[in-house]
């Protein structure tokens, strides 16, 4: 039997946006050496403010907007406890998960069972924010590999105290870097609610936040890296489905489990790499996770 | 501080928590452990619905707790046991993955009342309860069958147990029947709750060509999808009566309440006692929520028929001449199926081309 490859490839767009958009972020954040493991919480608060906005004013673009200043904002309670207070970034981060899923589950009560206005579509009958967000892979990229700010924030990444030494401001970077990452979860979020599922529901993004996060990875911090991740995770998802719908045997657990496969097995290569002394680029910022205080 | 005021205030200490605990000895505390959240609008929205009816119902006889979102598999051990040992002394897990679990703490909780929804396994403190869902999956393959215009239906399953293969299989027999050209394709998920992943399973079914399409998963994304697309839906677990009239053609509804209210009543009077019930539309627990006009007159009417002889027993869903799948015979004619064979179905019957999951 056969399915028409485009089709297939039309949904697996759809679904890698989400995906992509929070990965691209967390990927800006993690370069600037601060690991949230918020992004589920920055996602789905995202959902609903986005969602809400675009009920409210018939606007889906609006929506978006309201979504990146929601998870934004959201973002900064992060920074504040980690950038300001120096608390433990993992714990803090699932805290925010922890955090967004309940806020929203009580605030999304009223919209329950409301419809999102409809997404104009863009060319090639795929919606605006499918093309933002693969314009924004080369943005990222290049602001990170060929820019002065981008510089700064990967060397703030990699040795905050020499950064320092500089005279490079990391809190700083660091905060603005969390906020990017926050808009962009914020805004992969509202793709969910807005374009995929069309309405509110509690809990919604299930689980697309630690994906991303798995892409991060996956991708070996590289903008690029993080457009084959969600494309990867994304297609699997679309074409299992789309292989059943049209009777043929898949094995759907087999191939859940693939991207995750692929992601062990990229970590074990960059572990490998590191420990027989070949220490390609590529590999996690070295301050990933370490917290920074300027007068140690 | 004297020795005497910090043995007086030990006291009143222990005054002041014991006197409550007498009083409350009569108050009942009944837990509930939920797969999803209690707003997803379809399968846990509807046990909750059963749980403040319980409230309504006993009033300051009973104190209600529920945990929702509780992840099928070690977690939920964990939080039954949270109940259990919160001096909750009637518990209803509401997931079939909650089974095993379920049997695990009641062993430690000899004194504890469990109900397991759709599960098979009991012991002397666990009552399994079930609905034939499969009746109402009938009413709702006639309405399909008779809706589509590509002669393409679909299915959207959770996971491949029991309960679901029935409902596929009970959907497509009677489709057919009013429609023998249908095919059926079916999509299985492999989530309850992944509102995500339901609108990407419907809009591969939709992209399949299929029109007319049925969900055992507990969201209402299908639906909204199917709205978008144009395609023909129904309410799952609970009416989803805001997506009427298109795309929700009619709905099948988990109606917990009486089952929830009786239970919750005997556990009271100290008459409840373990059991393995399956209640169906003739006894109120499965509901077929209005047809809507979309639906012409005379299917209308058909489905209603069908459902009216399902209930007064006139009609089994499963009823002979079948075959299964590979074509081998599986019910003689006028031969219904036996409740052990169906809550052991795992195959289709024949004419559904899609493959059996492993």
């Amino acid at each position: 039997m056969m399915i028409d490859p485009l089709s297939v490839f039309i949904l697996l767009l759809g679904a890698a946006t989400p995906i992509l958009f929070a990965a691209l972020g967390e990927l800006v954040v993690e370069r600037a050496g601060v690991l949230n493991l918020g992004v589920e919480g920055m996602m789905i608060t995202g959902a609903l403010a986005g969602f809400a906005a675009a009920h409210a004013s018939g606007s889906p673009a609006l929506g978006f907007i309201a979504a990146a200043v929601a998870g934004a904002a959201l973002s900064m309670t992060f920074a504040a406890l980690t950038q300001f207070l120096l608390s433990n970034q993992v714990a803090t981060g699932l805290a925010l998960t922890l955090f967004g899923l309940g806020l929203t589950a009580m605030f999304g009560k009223p919209y329950e069972g409301m419809k999102a206005p409809a997404m104009m579509p863009g060319p090639l009958g795929l919606n605006w924010m499918i093309w933002l967000g693969i314009a924004l892979v080369p943005v990222v990229w290049w602001f990170l590999s060929r820019t002065r700010p981008g510089l700064i924030l990967r060397a703030v990444g990699e040795n905050h105290d020499a950064a320092h030494g500089l005279g490079y401001p990391v809190r700083r970077v660091r905060i603005l870097a969390i906020g990017f990452g926050g808009a962009l979860a914020g805004m992969g979020g509202a793709y969910i609610s807005i374009a995929t599922v069309l309405q509110w529901t509690e809990g919604m993004t299930a689980g697309a936040g630690w994906i991303a996060l798995a892409i991060v990875v996956f991708a070996q911090w590289n903008p690029w890296g993080v457009l084959a991740g969600a494309w990867l995770f994304g297609g699997v998802t679309v074409l299992q489905l789309r292989l059943q719908a049209a009777g043929v045997a898949v094995p759907v657990q087999l191939l859940s489990m693939a991207p995750y496969l692929a992601t062990i097995i990229v970590l074990v290569l960059i572990s490998a790499r590191q420990k027989f002394g070949r220490s390609g680029g590529g590999a996690a910022p070295a301050s990933l996770g370490r917290p920074f205080h300027a007068l140690k | 501080m004297k020795r005497r005021t910090l043995l007086g205030s030990a006291a009143a200490l222990v005054a002041s928590t014991a006197l409550p605990a007498f009083a409350q000895e009569e108050k009942l505390k009944v837990g509930f452990i939920y797969v999803g959240p209690v707003g997803d609008g379809g399968w846990t929205y509807q046990h909750d619905l059963a749980r403040q009816a319980v409230e309504r119902e006993y009033g300051d006889r009973v104190e209600t707790t529920y945990i929702e979102s509780v992840p099928e598999g070690a977690d939920a051990e964990r939080a039954i046991t949270q109940l259990a040992l919160s001096g909750h002394k009637l518990i209803f897990t509401t997931s079939f993955g909650f089974m095993d679990a379920t049997i695990n703490v009641a062993k430690k909780f000899p004194d504890v009342k469990f109900e397991h929804a759709t599960g098979y396994k009991t012991a002397e403190n666990v009552a399994t309860y079930d609905a034939r869902f499969y009746e109402g999956r009938a009413v709702l393959g006639t309405i399909a069958g008779r809706m589509t215009k590509s002669n393409k239906i679909g299915y959207i399953g959770s996971f491949p147990i029991p309960e679901v293969v029935q409902g596929i299989n009970s959907a497509y027999i009677h489709a057919r029947k009013v429609n023998p050209d249908v095919e059926m394709k079916v999509v299985w998920a492999y989530t309850w709750f992944d509102p995500a992943k339901e609108a990407d399973a419907a809009a591969a079914l939709i992209a399949e060509g299929v029109d007319v399409f049925m969900q055992h998963t507990d969201s209402t994304a299908p639906l909204a999808k199917a709205q978008e697309a144009g395609a023909f839906g129904f309410g799952q677990a609970s009416d989803m009566s805001n997506f009427a009239p298109q795309p929700r053609l009619a709905s099948i509804i988990d109606n917990w309440e009486p089952y929830y209210i009786k239970r919750v009543g005997e556990a009271l009077e100290g008459t409840w006692k373990s059991h393995g019930v399956w209640l169906g539309i003739g006894d109120g627990e499965v509901v077929i929520g209005e047809i809507t006009d979309a639906v012409p007159a005379e299917v209308k009417a058909e489905a209603e028929a069908l459902r009216d002889q399902i209930a007064s027993g006139e009609y089994h869903p499963f009823t002979g001449p079948l075959n299964k799948q590979d074509g081998t015979p599986w019910l003689a004619e006028g031969q219904a199926a036996s409740d052990e064979e169906l809550s052991s179905m795992n195959f289709y019957v024949e004419g559904i081309t899609a493959p059996m999951p492993k």
